[in-house]
């Protein structure tokens, strides 16, 4: 603009072609071959995948029609009286389970979210407690409860093994974040009165995160409630024990009444555990 | 021209929030919209492009009625109806320029609309009107990255880039702070002179209104008892609209008076309806 | 924890009733699992130890396999892709329903928070369980599995997201004449964006994993190969195997926490 010569300075209204503004939509990426590279590699990799998955229309509408006949074979949902006692004593065995494996699993999970927590931890320990995290959360459930079910044996003891290392990554991680967020003021504060280690923590630490932790574990203990329902699927104990006998026997309908408790054991923890948080927090 | 006749609206909660207003609106003039709050002024202006629907009365823009348009007859409409927001009514997410463009989208397709595909003429528009308003160089930056007062220019630019017959502001100066109002005021009353538009402005602060307006319509329980140019009003008036304290021996302040009574001779008027009370008010520049 | 009432006890008699109450039950609902378990100390006590001794035969992983788990672990993360846009695709109009504000009646409302439910509920195993039924063995039954029980947790956070649109915005759009459809695109959708996109990638993140186990109810994925090798003892193998998942996961969660953090 500076350039140019003034031709018309007394009607800057009239702009001729040259002096046309055009505009296009800034891109959220570096620019526009970026964003055109990343749309098209997205593209081939999910046509890739649609392509390599073998998904057709064909085996999908052939697939619907047998889902009829399963729906068919799952109603009405099985009562017999000895079967829904064999299911309540699941339920409970269920239920169990995830106790004793949320108190194990947030027991052994203090020491690693102490350790994962930056402010409070040298940092050797740091980084093992944040690889012990790591692993656990990217480990799926079912892997570590087959793995358990072979080292200990068929039964809720692999059950209570695997949820609770499951347990360790999430807890861990969720209340190292919160031992990082606390006052250090406090805690400096009562290291200035000459305590000890262990006393900063009980006194400096604990009561700002009490709430956060019982907050945590009631919802870490409904998630428990949820892998409860199905680590019996590989023989770890509870209801999903009972899913994977009647699946393997073509008991469908008795496979719809499991399914249904599975779903209102679930149910009942979530509210439990949502009216619990509201009150504590 | 914007004329409404006995316009009305009782909410579904049978507020009575607006009764028989009848204004006529042309020219260039700015005119400022007065009374205490829950006065009705909102629902007058929302009433004028259907965002809220009126329950009684007429509402005509250059001659074409607009209440009883079919959904789009009523887009066509709005079109010509430019709206200034309190709280802006941006899309926080999008540009500055993606926001003003949208005052376009009435007039492109679909396809367009969705590639921000807009004819140049648009966009040349666009970065004139955002000169205007002192937003030059700010096309690409969010929305939600500007000041209040910088998000207010850039919803009367979006409102002026409709090309529109008249534009409509619902307090554009109320989340603003004393120093940006006046700009933002300043801003109303340049357009309506340039662009040759009438411009309508619910407002709180009286002596903006004072200052700014051409002409005053002020309003009490949903009834227009005041409607004159800016210099007549008076305290008198102003304990009328936002007392409703009785006005001296005029009759007007009475609600039963028939609506072609005939007002006081070149004085402001107090009273419910007069429908061509605002002819004639154009600037002295005119 | 600032407005501190200036006596000593910090909880009302009411509250402190409460707090004790719940940790006695929660601590006897405990000891009672404990009970009906039949667990003994002993028992669990040596359970560290054969878990141990598993890990050690688990070493040195076999890594001349992985060449091997390169196509699997490929096909596990195509699961997680195809089954997490099949579950957006299917999720969208179940938030709409299933948001307070767009929902067109009670019926609608009560229909979306049941799709939610039931999808949340059940595992994907238990899904794939019944797919597997359906589709027969295979990717196909693992993807579709993936999708139903992602519909559920997208519907929610984006049924949550739609809740919170902001109608101003929306109505600034509409007073200049727009369509619906342009409504749609410049009054709705950028508000819904950065949350679509983000609960998205965060799903196709949580899919990743939970496609790896598929292959135990042989709905395709890496764990067909990684179920084989825990059913002939090959432990050295299964070690090797899960060193590449966790690497898979590790990656697919950084992709997805940056994509996460770019989007706004
Ligand atoms: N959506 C609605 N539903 C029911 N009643 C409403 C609605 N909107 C406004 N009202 C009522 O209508 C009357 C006029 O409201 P309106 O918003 O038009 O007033 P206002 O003059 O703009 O007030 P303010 O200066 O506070 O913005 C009030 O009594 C209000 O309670
Ligand atoms: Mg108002």
């Amino acid at each position: 603009m500076a350039t140019e010569s003034p031709a018309s300075p007394d009607s800057p209204d009239s702009l001729d072609a040259a002096e046309r503004r055009t505009w296009r939509r800034p891109t959220a990426f570096r620019n526009r071959y970026t964003k055109w590279a990343v749309y098209g590699a997205v593209l081939a990799l999910v046509v890739w995948s649609v392509a390599s998955l073998w998904i057709t229309p064909g085996r999908f509408i052939s697939g619907l029609g047998y889902g009829y006949e399963l729906i068919d074979s799952m109603l009405p949902p099985e009562t017999g009286s000895e079967n829904i006692a064999r299911l309540v004593d699941r339920m409970i065995e269920t239920i169990a389970m995830a106790m004793i494996a949320t108190v194990a699993g947030i027991a052994i999970s203090l020491p690693v979210a102490l350790g994962a927590a930056g402010n409070l931890s040298p940092r050797p320990t740091y980084y093992l407690s944040r690889g012990i995290i790591s692993v656990s959360r990217a480990i799926d459930g079912l892997i570590v409860a087959i793995v358990a079910v072979i080292a200990l044996g068929f039964g809720p003891l692999a059950g209570i093994f695997a949820i609770s290392f499951k347990t360790i990554g999430f807890f861990s991680k969720l209340f190292a974040e919160d031992l990082e967020d606390i006052d250090m003021g406090g805690v400096e504060a009562i290291e200035a009165t000459g305590a000890s280690r262990f006393q900063r923590l009980v006194y400096g630490v604990v009561p700002q995160v009490v709430p956060r932790f019982a907050g945590l574990a009631v919802y870490r203990w409904d998630i428990n409630i949820r892998s409860s329902t199905i680590v019996g699927i590989v023989g770890a104990g509870g209801l999903g024990v009972l899913l994977q006998r009647s699946y393997s026997r073509y008991e469908y309908d008795y496979v719809a009444s499991i399914l249904i408790a599975i779903i209102a054991v679930v149910l009942v923890a979530e509210i439990v555990s949502a009216v619990v948080r509201r009150r504590v927090q | 021209m914007l004329e409404t006749e006995n316009l009305g609206k009782t909410y579904p909660t049978g507020d009575e929030a607006l009764r028989d207003v009848s204004v006529t609106i042309g020219g260039r003039e700015v005119v400022a919209m007065i009374g205490p709050s829950g006065a009705g002024k909102s629902t007058f202006v929302r009433c004028i492009n259907r965002l809220v629907e009126p329950t009684t009365g007429s509402v005509r823009l250059d001659g074409r009625e607009l209440t009883g348009l079919g959904e789009d007859g009523l887009r066509n409409a709005r079109r010509d109806i430019g709206m200034v927001f309190q709280e802006y009514n941006l899309v926080e997410r999008l540009t500055v320029m993606e926001n003003v463009l949208s005052g376009r989208l009435g007039y492109v397709s679909n396809w367009a609309a969705l590639r921000r595909n807009f004819p140049p003429e648009d966009i040349e528009r666009a970065y004139e009107l955002l000169d205007l308003v002192g937003l030059g160089d700010m096309e690409n930056k969010r929305v939600d990255e500007l000041s209040g007062g910088q998000r207010q220019r850039v919803g009367i630019a979006r409102a002026v880039v409709q090309e529109p017959k008249i534009v409509l502001a619902d307090e554009p100066t109320s989340s603003l702070d004393p120093e940006t109002s006046r700009d933002v005021m300043e801003l109303l009353t340049d357009i309506a002179a340039e662009r040759d538009v009438p411009v309508v402005i619910n407002i709180h602060e009286v002596d903006l209104a004072e200052q700014y307006a051409d002409r005053i319509l002020g309003l009490h329980g949903g009834e227009l008892v005041f409607d004159g140019p800016a210099a007549d009003l008076t305290d008198e008036s102003k304990g009328v609209i936002y007392r409703g304290e009785e006005p001296p021996e005029s009759p007007a302040a009475d609600p039963d008076r028939p609506s072609n009574g005939t007002a006081g001779e070149g004085t402001p008027e107090i009273t419910g309806n007069r429908s061509n009370a605002g002819n004639g008010r154009l600037p002295a520049e005119d | 924890m600032t407005g501190a009432p200036p006596d000593w006890s910090r909880f009302d008699a009411r509250e402190r009733l409460f707090r004790v109450g719940s940790v006695v039950i929660a601590a006897a609902v405990v000891v009672g699992s404990w009970e009906w378990l039949d667990m003994s100390l002993r028992y669990v006590g040596s359970a560290p130890l054969q878990v141990g001794d598993l890990l050690g035969r688990m070493y040195p992983p076999d890594w001349a396999y992985l060449p091997n788990a390169v196509g699997p672990l490929a096909e596990t993360i195509q699961i997680a892709v195809v089954g997490t846009i099949g579950a957006v695709l299917m999720a969208t109009p179940v938030a709409y329903i299933s948001a307070e504000n767009t929902t067109p009646n009670k019926a609608t409302y009560a229909l979306g928070k049941l799709i939610v439910t039931v999808s949340r509920s059940v595992h994907t195993i238990v899904w794939a369980l019944l797919f597997v039924v359906m589709f027969g063995p295979g990717a196909l039954a693992g993807t579709v599995a993936t999708a139903v029980r992602s519909i559920g947790f997208l519907a929610k956070l984006l049924g949550e997201e739609i809740e919170e649109i902001d109608f101003g915005q929306v109505e600034g759009v509409r007073a200049t004449g727009a369509s619906p459809f342009k409504l749609l695109v410049y009054g709705i959708v950028p508000q819904i964006k950065p949350a679509l996109v983000g609960i998205s990638v965060y799903r196709w993140d949580i899919n990743v994993r939970a496609a790896t186990i598929l292959g135990f109810v042989g709905a395709g994925g890496i764990g067909v190969q990684l179920f084989q090798a825990i059913d002939s003892f090959a432990w050295r193998t299964v070690s090797a195997l899960l060193v590449a998942i966790l690497a898979v996961v590790l990656v697919s969660e950084g992709i997805s926490a940056y994509a996460r953090k770019k989007v706004r």
